[in-house]
């Protein structure tokens, strides 16, 4: 009927076998497993004895890992979407300051200042997102301008009302509150008492709390971590909602032609974000007592380091939530584990930058086995 | 091969105008099902205006637009689809970095329920694309194989098969072939016949003349915004068609000058 060609079935004759080296390579967690792996190596052989892997080390890095895992969860699933959001380690400030001014300046019960200070945060993350989508400008302008706004607020806040850049007494105050507890408290208590008893961590040997395990228990924060990034994993790779993530940050047009609402998508990430945000501010606070204006400095930076070591592309469209979690383990495990190893403090600043650059590197390069370019 | 006493589209007359340029200055067209229509016109011709029109991208200026014989308005482009007026744009509406079958099923995700949660079901979407491409004699390493790895020509496919899949019952075709070698290009043309004989109908744009007459059943020439007049298969040679689209008889000196059909 006609003269059209026969369709080219079968395999074609010029596209190489991938090896497996190659499939690996193309996921995106490659790099953040052989860091995470190195990391651990390294400190293993060059700090064992320091104390790093007893009971307390442990939850020293673990802590500080979880820090980082919070805010690079909602940084990975918002660049994922195509988005930044420079504005995270103020809203970490301020987030904190609001908590310290409701319930210590007010007076307000903790609950009531935790609850309306996320849904400040939460706010304030859908207004960025609605001025980069309304704009159309790239979001990277738009995030610094709140990272000075919200930078600002909370120097100015504590300035005007109490004279000082610092609010304290939030421990008092939170003593007995169930929701500072969901952000302060400790779990498995009964667990590690248990683990010091049969002698399996350390106990105190002297003093008021002399039996007590070292380890109390496992904090909120660490939980509040793992949760995050089982929600941002399950929610990116298992739902519909994470291929319109995706899709909105592979190629908005093309996503909006398929029917995907990508203004939603990035906007519900920007307010993830903030939520992120929040919860570290809360949980830091909690641990601490205090606010201070300066909390959450560079930590915006951070989470993105953070994320594009777990092996996202800054373009977007690309990542993994467990990438960005064993992104923000290794800054965990090389911050403090540098302290142990005795090494000037400084030099992790180095690391950072170094890591950074490998980890580019290493995903403009999977990119392009991906993507077939040349 | 007109299998359908009534068309599935009609466009009668169509006008469209912005501002003083008259893009559009009565166009009718009409395309039955298991045809594939082809609608040929050089750069300019009006072409993409007319399939914006039928896609409901654009809303006519004059004229009237028939489905299924009764007269259609479409506010936007949504309501086309939903109507079964797919169109598979030269840029492509697929994302490179994700899988084939997470492209093939975007902002159409099959879901299934675990709980009180919805999850992706990814299991179906896999085996879904699969069997579509299989279908359409592409054999993929992998349902989780990046978009980006595939030809031009094969990409051009997947979004012919998704919009199948997904109960198009006319088929715009927005120039597939225009930047494929000519291998792709036959794949690309043996895809069309095979939607063709699913009984869907295929409008398809071109200004290539040889892959219109591998394919078409039928030869609509645009030009300076008017029709040119339809013609058969078997009814018109290349050399004609070629005449109608550049609009006179100039090509043939040029043609003449360079030692062969353009």
């Amino acid at each position: 009927m006609s003269e059209t060609a026969q369709p080219a079935a079968g395999v074609d004759e010029r596209v190489k076998e991938i090896s497996r080296f190659r499939k690996a390579l193309i996921r995106p967690e490659l790099g953040g497993i052989v860091g995470t792996v190195a990391v651990f190596t390294f400190f293993l052989l060059f700090a064992f004895d320091s104390g790093m892997f007893a009971s307390q080390g442990i939850m020293n890095w673990s802590q500080v890992s979880a820090q980082f895992m919070i805010i690079a969860v909602g940084a990975c699933l918002l660049m994922i979407a195509g988005e930044f959001d420079l504005s995270v380690g103020s809203m970490i400030g301020f987030a904190g300051m609001m908590i310290a001014i409701f319930s210590v300046t007010l007076g307000w019960p903790v609950w009531l200042a935790i609850i309306v200070t996320f849904a400040m945060c939460i706010a304030l993350g859908a207004l960025n997102g609605f001025i980069v989508i309304r704009t159309g400008l790239p979001s990277f302008i738009v995030t610094l301008a709140f990272l000075f706004i919200l930078r600002g607020f909370t120097i100015y806040f504590p300035q005007t009302i109490e004279r000082k850049t610092i609010i304290g007494g939030i421990k008092d105050a939170a003593e007995g509150d169930w929701l500072g507890a969901v952000f302060g408290g400790k779990i498995l208590t009964g667990l590690f008492n248990w683990m010091g008893e049969a002698g399996i961590i350390a106990t105190f040997e002297r003093g008021t709390r002399a039996g007590q395990p070292v380890v109390e228990g496992v904090p909120m924060l660490i939980v509040w971590a793992i949760a995050l990034v089982i929600f941002g994993h399950v929610l990116l790779t298992r739902t519909q909602f994470g291929n319109w993530i995706f899709a909105a940050g592979g190629d908005a047009e093309a996503a909006r032609n398929s029917g995907v609402p990508v203004s939603r998508v990035k906007i519900l990430m920007f307010m993830f974000t903030a939520f992120c945000a929040a919860v570290f501010a809360t949980c830091q606070v909690m641990e601490f007592g205090s606010a201070g204006a300066d909390r959450g400095l560079l930590k915006e930076f951070e989470a993105i380091i953070a994320v594009v070591i777990g092996g996202a592309l800054l373009t977007g469209g690309y990542g993994s939530v467990i990438g960005a979690a064993l992104g923000a383990l290794i800054f965990g495990v090389v911050q403090q584990g540098l302290f142990f190893a005795g090494v000037e403090s400084s030099l992790f600043r180095v690391f950072l930058g170094v890591i950074l650059l490998f980890a580019v590197v290493l995903n403009t390069y999977i990119r392009r086995i991906i993507t077939g370019e040349r | 091969m007109v299998a359908d006493t009534q068309p599935i589209i009609e466009m009668r007359n169509i006008e469209k105008h912005f501002g003083s340029v008259i893009a559009l200055a009565g166009v009718s067209l009409d395309v039955y099902r298991g045809e594939c229509h082809c609608l040929l016109g050089d750069n300019g011709a009006g072409k993409s205006t007319f399939i914006k029109t039928m896609s409901g991208v654009h809303k006519p200026t004059a004229g009237e637009i028939y489905f299924e014989g009764r007269p259609m308005h479409f506010d936007d482009p949504r309501d086309a689809i939903a109507a079964g007026i797919a169109t598979v744009h030269q840029h492509l509406a697929m994302i490179p970095l994700m899988s084939v079958s997470r492209n093939f099923f975007m902002g159409n995700e099959p879901t299934k329920k675990v709980g009180p949660f919805r999850f992706f079901d990814h299991e179906t979407a896999n085996r879904i694309t699969m069997e579509e491409m299989r279908k359409m004699g592409i054999n993929l390493r992998g349902p989780d194989q990046a978009v980006g790895t595939l030809s031009g020509g094969e990409r051009q496919t997947v979004a012919i098969a998704r919009a199948v899949y997904f109960g198009a019952k006319v088929l715009i075709l927005d120039e597939p072939t225009s930047a494929l070698g000519v291998r792709q290009t036959a794949n690309v043309l043996a895809t069309i016949d095979k939607v063709r004989k699913q009984g869907i109908a295929v409008v398809f744009i071109t200004h290539n003349v040889r892959h219109a007459l591998a394919v078409g059943d039928r030869f609509t020439v645009l030009n300076r915004g008017r029709t040119l007049g339809t013609a058969k298969r078997g009814e018109i040679t290349p050399e004609e068609l070629q005449d109608m689209m550049a609009g006179g008889q100039e090509l043939v000196a040029l043609e003449e000058s360079l030692g062969g059909t353009v």
